[in-house]
């Protein structure tokens, strides 16, 4: 059984159909990137599985059962972590405390009102931390982080619940090439030791075929292909319609 | 009741709709284009009643009445301009709370300026000349110049619609509302552009209260009134939409009139006086709206969010010279019964300082870490003071089971008001709050019964050991202590963090599994129950209670005292609320234009140290710790 299934997926925006019947499937562990045109339904795609969207038709299982209908809150406890395209992250707290709060959320302890979250779960955080290059930060501001590093931020936090599936909505958008480079592979080094599957869409394609497993094809809201990168990228009607209208760098919208 | 009398008190309703739709409009305008909800938009309104009466009677009448009513409002005009060169201008940018307060400080000052040049005494005006008669409606005697207002309502909603529809300063104005960069992108002279609004917005309300000279007396309370009625009908119609506001205008001028002509009805056998619903009638359509349509009736959500204020540093345990300075202090707080044996008073103020500053802490929770500005916490308080006084004076309870009442009045009055306000955020969640602390007013102004109605209850005296000042003070000071210590607690504590994680990013929070509606909910509660707790200090500490501890008023005080003391600051409400109430006590002695005085500190904090006093205390060093090598 998939750990993710996706099946006939549609969503219309008034006149526009965003996606149309798109199905494909997650395995366990696997890396997984979405690519296609802007406007192709990427972000569609992501909003409705992570249960921001409700689908106009189709249906999504994760792990044998229905998510459709399910908000972020949630999915977060049934093991679906994700990150913004926009890093969020708690500006007001320190590095290592946006992490407590996602290992203090993780293990019910939001509701406690005595002993003080400095003193809580910090070992675990750091060791989060150190996983994803930080731990050198750990005690300042988050708000004063540079951009690349709110990103890794946002993955340690994504990954305190120990998720079994990562959502990651152009995880390296607004990076310089060597960055979004840093960053992909570093998130697949961390995914792979824990065996999380990962679903990812980015516009470098170079990062794209470097470090997926698999990839999707979406243009117009529909799956045109599928398959190991070499394949993806041998394709005819791939190329015809994405890899010829798109530079390597460019960025979404 | 007759048919015929209904539709009697509905034409005057309509007559009341025209006015407040002149008023409502401007604010509405201000709105859309500048992002500003004005306050003092009713003292506009006020003005223009005052000014006309000045331009009708002692100058001689010389303008004749229309002439003068035209005047007025080009005056009132004039001024708005310069208050908005002069103040608001500066104020584009900043974060909502501070735009709110500082329109607030600009209607206190106005209305002690009333005060200066008109004097307490109410006003009335002459007769329209050529309107003075009535007609015959209905079999009733209807005044003409009433027919001339309903007609004067839609002549100024058409006027204004060809004027934002048709020429290109109503495009103007129509770009800003809609998108306000692309303003910028237009070339346009924006600081001119928003000038103009606010003058022509001002003229309006001007128009709107000089218009009404022949029908109502000027006074210094219709600022407040009319600034009560204009929100509920702008944000009733939907901020920023002129259609919005005039239907919304004739709903509430209606409801009020139907009221006051329905009187006593009897409802499953209870006899409900409906004339004396009016004063809460229109906030409870008001918080109806923004509960089914968060909006308004024909307004639509807000394009962008705004940025919650200055960016806030991360929490810090206190270090062990802060511990120690904090139980020196408190020491000498213990002692001070024995330094003042000379002079009581001393202790009464202190012990008004030790409930303000509880009450300050409890708004602070919810507005600082929780980002939910409340602008009607002072409900909370007026609960929690009139169980305990209804405790105590009717059901013969004594002190200590009174005094637990308070703290459970306060936080059931949070949990009702707070699960339908915390949903909303900026401008909506200070309006509702306000209307709620409205409705709390009202109902301990009109529950007489229960209540005590305008005067309120007395006779709610502290019991021994608590009976003497320095008895009554170290209770206070325990109380306190242990709420703010209790405050703080919560603040550290993941429930704390949680609060700060809602504010900061609902969507990481939702992301990560923290449910930000449960936990905004409950530390408004925790609030409402703190708030509730300073309410028994307080009415054991008068021994008395009156509906004024739930005003408007008392809820900007703890607005104002938060700001003062700095609210990204534990320390903030604290020191503000000390300084704020022993600076009130000793200039409203030497003055009695105290309002004017609030109004000029509140200004003084927003445009010149917006971090407060500790803001200003974190500031300083920083700035001495970066001096030394
Ligand atoms: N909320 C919405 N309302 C209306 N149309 C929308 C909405 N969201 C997406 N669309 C439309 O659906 C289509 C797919 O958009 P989507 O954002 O999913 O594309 P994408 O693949 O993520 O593109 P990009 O690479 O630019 O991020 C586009 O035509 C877009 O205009
Ligand atoms: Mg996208």
């Amino acid at each position: 059984m998939s750990l993710l299934h996706v099946a006939g997926l549609t969503k219309h925006f008034g006149g526009v159909v965003a996606l149309d019947g798109v199905g494909f499937t997650v395995e366990a562990g696997e890396v997984v990137a979405l690519i296609g045109p802007n406007g192709a339904g990427k972000s569609t795609c992501f909003n409705l599985i992570n249960g921001q969207l409700a689908p106009d038709a189709g249906g999504i299982s994760f792990d044998g059962a229905s998510i459709v209908g399910i908000g972020p809150r949630r999915l977060f406890r049934m093991g679906i972590g994700r990150t913004f395209q926009i890093a969020a992250v708690f500006q007001s707290m320190t590095v290592v405390e946006n992490v407590q709060m996602a290992l203090l959320s993780a293990n019910r302890e939001i509701f406690r009102f005595l002993r003080g979250v400095p003193r809580r779960r910090r070992g675990e955080a750091l060791a989060l931390l150190d996983r994803v290059g930080l731990a050198g930060e750990a005690d300042r501001a988050a708000r004063t982080l540079a951009y690349g590093d709110l990103k890794r931020l946002e993955l340690a936090v994504a990954l305190a619940n120990r998720p079994r599936l990562l959502l990651m909505d152009e995880p390296a958008a607004g990076m310089a090439p060597q960055e979004r480079a840093d960053l992909v592979s570093l998130t697949r080094r961390v995914v792979d030791a824990d065996g999380t599957a990962v679903l990812f869409t980015e516009h470098s394609m170079d990062v794209v075929f470097a470090f997926a497993d698999r990839i999707l094809v979406l243009a117009e809201g529909r799956l045109i292909a599928q398959g190991a990168p070499e394949a993806v990228r041998a394709d005819p009607l791939v190329q015809a319609h994405y890899l010829g209208t798109t530079t390597d760098t460019e960025d979404g919208p | 009741m007759s048919l015929e009398a209904l539709l009697f008190q509905g034409l005057n309703g309509l007559a009341q709709a025209s006015t407040l739709f002149m008023v409502a409009a401007g604010l509405s305008l201000v709105f859309g284009v500048t992002r500003i909800v004005n306050l003092a938009h009713g003292s506009f309104m006020m003005l223009g009643l005052y000014a006309a009466w000045t331009l009708a009677t002692s100058l001689g009448g010389a303008l004749g009445f229309w002439g003068g009513i035209v005047v007025a409002a080009l005056g009132v005009g004039l001024l708005g301009a310069v208050l908005e060169v002069a103040i608001l201008r500066r104020l584009y940018r900043a974060p909502e709370l501070f735009q709110l307060l500082s329109t607030f400080a600009i209607l206190l000052v106005l209305n002690d300026l009333a005060l200066f040049l008109w004097g307490p005494e109410d006003l009335l005006g002459p007769r329209a000349p050529g309107l003075s008669g009535a007609v015959t409606i209905l079999d009733r005697r209807f005044p003409s110049y009433d027919l001339f207002l309903i007609a004067a309502g839609p002549l100024v909603l058409l006027a204004l619609h060809l004027v934002v529809t048709r020429s290109r300063f109503g495009r103007l104005i129509r770009a800003a509302t809609e998108d306000r960069e692309m303003v910028g992108a237009l070339g346009v002279n924006q600081a001119l552009l928003f000038t103009a609004v606010f003058a022509l917005a001002a003229a309006l309300a001007g128009l709107g209260g000089a218009l009404q000279l022949p029908r109502q007396p000027a006074t210094l309370t219709l600022d407040l009134e009319v600034i009560a009625d204009a929100f509920v009908v702008t944000v009733v119609g939907g901020m920023g939409s002129l259609p919005g506001a005039f239907l919304a205008a004739i709903l509430i001028a209606e409801i009020k009139a139907l009221c006051i002509a329905i009187g006593q009805v009897s409802v499953f056998g209870v006899a409900l006086n409906l004339s004396k619903f009016t004063l809460v009638a229109e906030f409870v359509v008001m918080a109806v709206v923004l509960i089914v349509r968060p909006y308004g009736l024909l307004g639509r959500p807000p394009v962008h969010v705004r940025e919650g204020g200055e960016p806030e540093a991360p929490l810090r345990p206190a270090g062990t010279p802060a511990r120690i300075a904090a139980v020196a202090v408190l020491a000498c707080l213990a002692a001070l019964p024995l330094a003042a044996t000379g002079s009581p008073y001393t202790l009464v103020l202190a012990t008004d300082i030790l409930i303000a500053v509880l009450f300050a802490a409890s708004l602070h929770f919810i507005m600082g870490p929780a980002g939910l500005h409340s602008f009607g916490h002072a409900a909370y308080f007026g609960l929690g003071a009139y169980a305990t006084a209804i405790a105590v004076t009717r059901l013969g309870l004594p002190m200590g089971p009174a005094m637990l009442i308070a703290p459970t009045a306060g936080g059931a009055g949070a949990a009702l008001f707070g699960w339908f306000s915390v949903r909303l955020s900026g401008v909506y969640l200070a309006m509702l709050t306000l209307a709620f602390a409205q409705i709390v007013w009202s109902i301990l102004y009109q529950w007489e019964g229960l209540t005590g109605g305008s005067n309120g209850i007395f006779g709610a005296w502290p019991a021994a050991p608590f009976d003497s000042r320095a008895g009554f003070y170290l209770l206070a000071l325990g109380v306190t202590v242990a709420g703010l210590l209790a405050l703080r607690t919560a603040l550290f504590s993941p429930f704390g963090y949680a609060m700060r994680a809602g504010r900061d990013s609902p969507l990481r929070a939702e992301a990560i599994g923290i449910g930000v509606f449960r936990v905004h909910w409950l530390a408004f509660i925790l609030a409402g129950v703190f708030a509730g707790l300073a309410g028994a200090l307080f009415a054991f500490a008068k021994g008395s209670v009156s509906p004024e501890i739930a005003s408007i008023a008392e809820s900007v005080d703890g607005l104002a005292m938060v700001l003062l003391g700095g609210v990204h600051s534990l320390l903030g409400p604290i020191v503000g609320a000390s300084v704020f109430t022993w600076l009130s006590d000793t200039v409203s002695r030497t003055t009695d234009y105290w309002r004017a005085a609030l109004g000029g500190i509140i200004l003084l904090i927003v445009l010149v140290q917006p971090g407060g006093i500790m803001g200003g205390v974190g500031a300083l060093g920083r700035h001495l710790r970066r001096a030394r090598p």
